[in-house]
């Protein structure tokens, strides 16, 4: 298969393979006047948060149909990859992932206390923090455990379930550095706790060094405030690392010189690795890709045009390649990435196909800006022990065609 | 002048630490305790001649209601008061036993908090405070913090202690006329305390064939 070098060749091919199908199908019925155009829309009401249409009500989280939870407080919702086009996700379809339910702070009695191994110990009310100087950055936000159901067989029938503790998302804060250098940090103060307000008072520790670099205090995402599910009034965003280290509803700082070991860092969020053991504090998200279009649960509809298309991202970088191969990873062509084409940040990739009706199996690859290069789950495992759920899947994931067009999981068997 | 000053010393001294971020074409930034931290700065900030102040002043005794975190390696923070074994039975049943279980071997919410030990060399590991945590104080941050369920922050350190003497006692780590306290619970010997390795990614090599590759 050629190489697509350009996008103007993209859109060439596009074009042309499109209007190939167009004029050898039956042809469109007559058109008629729709009532839309024949009676005035509803009136403007007085106040309203637009939803989307009625007939778009099928886009909506979902929790794992494989993991059941025997309680929903503990528990996650998945974002509908297969229907986001581009790289932001809706704030209403974030994923989330909560600890002890999601709770409704009253930003007015909210506080963020900074203290520890610090000059001075220091409180901010929301209305404080909001007049700090701000910095908006477009990052992707994945949960560490996105895909543990599926390494080595399929359970998951759709990208939602595989892939979908995953959002684009532009966070809005003040730089953890601004606030942590107002309360002066001791030279010895080398880690840095999180703490949520939720009922599980979720808190991770953290290298300093990460703080400083481009940890946000968040209380915006994508052009409002948070979403109570996302950690209304404020949370913490470490860019490019597992979701939880990004303690939401954040309420407390704490400086020391050594870790906490506490159960979310220990017994919690920690990989099997050979002979018994576990790996700690394995906090960066790695080069990964998926196809979110064809993907599981899609019905082609006949031979003929298809863009394949999909997202890569990487807490190392830049997403530098991503390649497609339609014949299970034998060949691969590279995909165009679409800009923009950002650090740590959802990339879309797109490369048209053309289906000759024959069973085929459609994967990603892709390479960040420091020449990682997503491995297959049978690189994984010979460093890793994949024994029951594990985190940290940045595995290639295989979508299986058949002649019919369904599209499936093929996880472990491409 | 003088913030910014020292946020381009810092970033000088990142620079230098971490100039090789793309040795060998691999994510090699690490914090100076050894945790890979991924791609890294300097960033745009805002030049400003002086930085905003909003934060509140407020000392250590005032923020004693939320400072709960214990330090479990070595049990700092760990309050006084103390509970026994038979202390904390009384404790889990009235609180504990509807999500848990009798015994602690899992009920209708949650799987057991017992065995597992010996478990990770198998295909099957069986995760429990038994078997996975490394430090024994980790029982009295995670129930102090988060137990129960429908209540957390609200046991007192006695009964936390107690819980925590009784979940160290059915899973064969304490007797079951042990007393736990702030020293003897840092004591304790967790079977897992040296199962953990730090982070040592990236752990991959895949090379990028184009064709014919498999």
């Amino acid at each position: 298969m050629a190489r697509i070098s350009s996008r103007r060749d993209f859109l060439r091919k596009t074009a042309a393979l499109t209007g190939g199908a167009v004029a050898a199908s039956a042809g469109a019925a007559p058109l008629s006047v729709p009532p839309s155009a024949q009676e005035p829309g509803r009136p403007i009401p007085e106040a309203m948060y637009g939803m989307p249409s009625k007939y778009e009500a099928h886009v909506a989280r979902r929790r794992s149909d494989v993991l059941k939870n025997r309680q929903n407080w503990s528990d996650w919702s998945m974002t509908p990859l297969q229907h986001q086009p581009g790289i932001i996700t809706p704030n209403g379809l974030v994923f989330e992932r909560h600890h002890a339910g999601t709770p409704d702070i009253d930003p007015a009695k909210h506080r963020l206390a900074i203290h520890g191994m610090v000059k001075q110990p220091l409180a901010f009310a929301m209305d404080d923090l909001v007049r700090y100087p701000s910095v908006s950055r477009f990052h992707f936000h994945e949960c560490s455990g996105n895909g543990l159901t599926d390494w080595l067989k399929p359970a998951s029938s759709t990208v939602q379930q595989t892939h979908g503790l995953l959002s684009g998302v532009l966070w809005t804060g003040v730089p953890a550095a601004t606030l942590l250098e107002e309360a002066g940090i001791d030279p010895r103060g080398r880690w840095a706790l999180f703490e949520g307000a939720d009922a599980a008072a979720h808190a991770r520790s953290i290298p300093m060094e990460k703080v400083l670099d481009d940890a946000i205090i968040a209380y915006a995402m994508n052009g409002e405030r948070l979403r109570p599910e996302n950690g209304y009034p404020v949370r913490l965003v470490l860019p490019g690392w597992e979701g939880n280290t990004s303690v939401k509803w954040l309420r407390r700082i704490k400086v020391s010189d050594e870790p906490w070991h506490l159960r979310s860092e220990t017994a919690r969020y920690t990989d099997p690795m050979p002979e018994g053991k576990w790996r700690q504090f394995s906090m960066v998200m790695e080069c990964k890709s998926v196809i979110t279009s064809p993907s599981g649960g899609q019905q082609l509809k006949g031979p003929g045009f298809y863009e394949i298309t999909g997202l890569a991202w990487s807490g190392a970088g830049r997403i530098r390649a991503v390649d497609v191969s339609v014949d299970g990873g034998r060949n691969w062509r590279e995909a165009m990435v679409e800009e923009p084409i950002m650090d740590k940040c959802l990339t879309r990739f797109k490369v048209g196909w053309d289906w000759n009706g024959a069973p085929a199996v459609l994967m990603s690859r892709a390479l960040d800006s420091t020449g990682y290069v997503q491995p297959a789950v049978q690189e994984i495992q010979k460093a890793r022990a994949i024994a029951g759920f594990v985190q940290h899947h940045n595995g290639i994931q295989p979508w299986s065609v058949n002649a019919k067009g369904e599209v499936r999981n093929a996880i472990g068997q491409a | 002048m003088r913030s910014a000053k020292r946020k381009l010393i810092f970033v000088l001294i990142t620079s230098a630490l971490w100039g090789c971020a793309e040795m060998g074409g691999r994510m090699a930034a690490k914090s100076s305790s050894g945790i890979p931290l991924g791609s890294t700065g300097p960033h745009a900030v805002q030049p400003l001649p002086d930085k905003p102040r909003f934060g509140q002043p407020m000392s250590e005794a005032d923020l004693a209601a939320w400072n709960i975190d214990i330090r479990t390696p070595d049990g700092r923070g760990l309050p006084p008061g103390q509970g026994s074994v038979a202390e904390g039975r009384k404790v889990y049943e009235a609180k504990c036993v509807a999500c848990h279980g009798a015994d602690a071997k899992g009920g209708p919410m949650y799987g057991t908090m017992v065995g597992g030990i010996g478990s990770f060399t198998t295909n099957t590991r069986v995760l429990t405070p038994g078997s996975m945590y490394p430090y024994a104080p980790i029982l009295f941050d995670y129930i102090r913090r988060a137990m129960p369920l429908d209540r957390p922050q609200t046991l007192s350190a006695d009964e936390v202690y107690a819980v925590s003497a009784y979940l160290l006692n059915l899973n064969g780590l304490v007797s079951a006329d042990a007393i736990m306290d702030a020293t003897r619970l840092a004591r304790v010997q967790m079977p897992n305390r040296n199962g953990f390795l730090l982070d040592d990614r990236p752990d991959t090599r895949a090379q990028r064939c184009m064709t014919s590759c498999k």
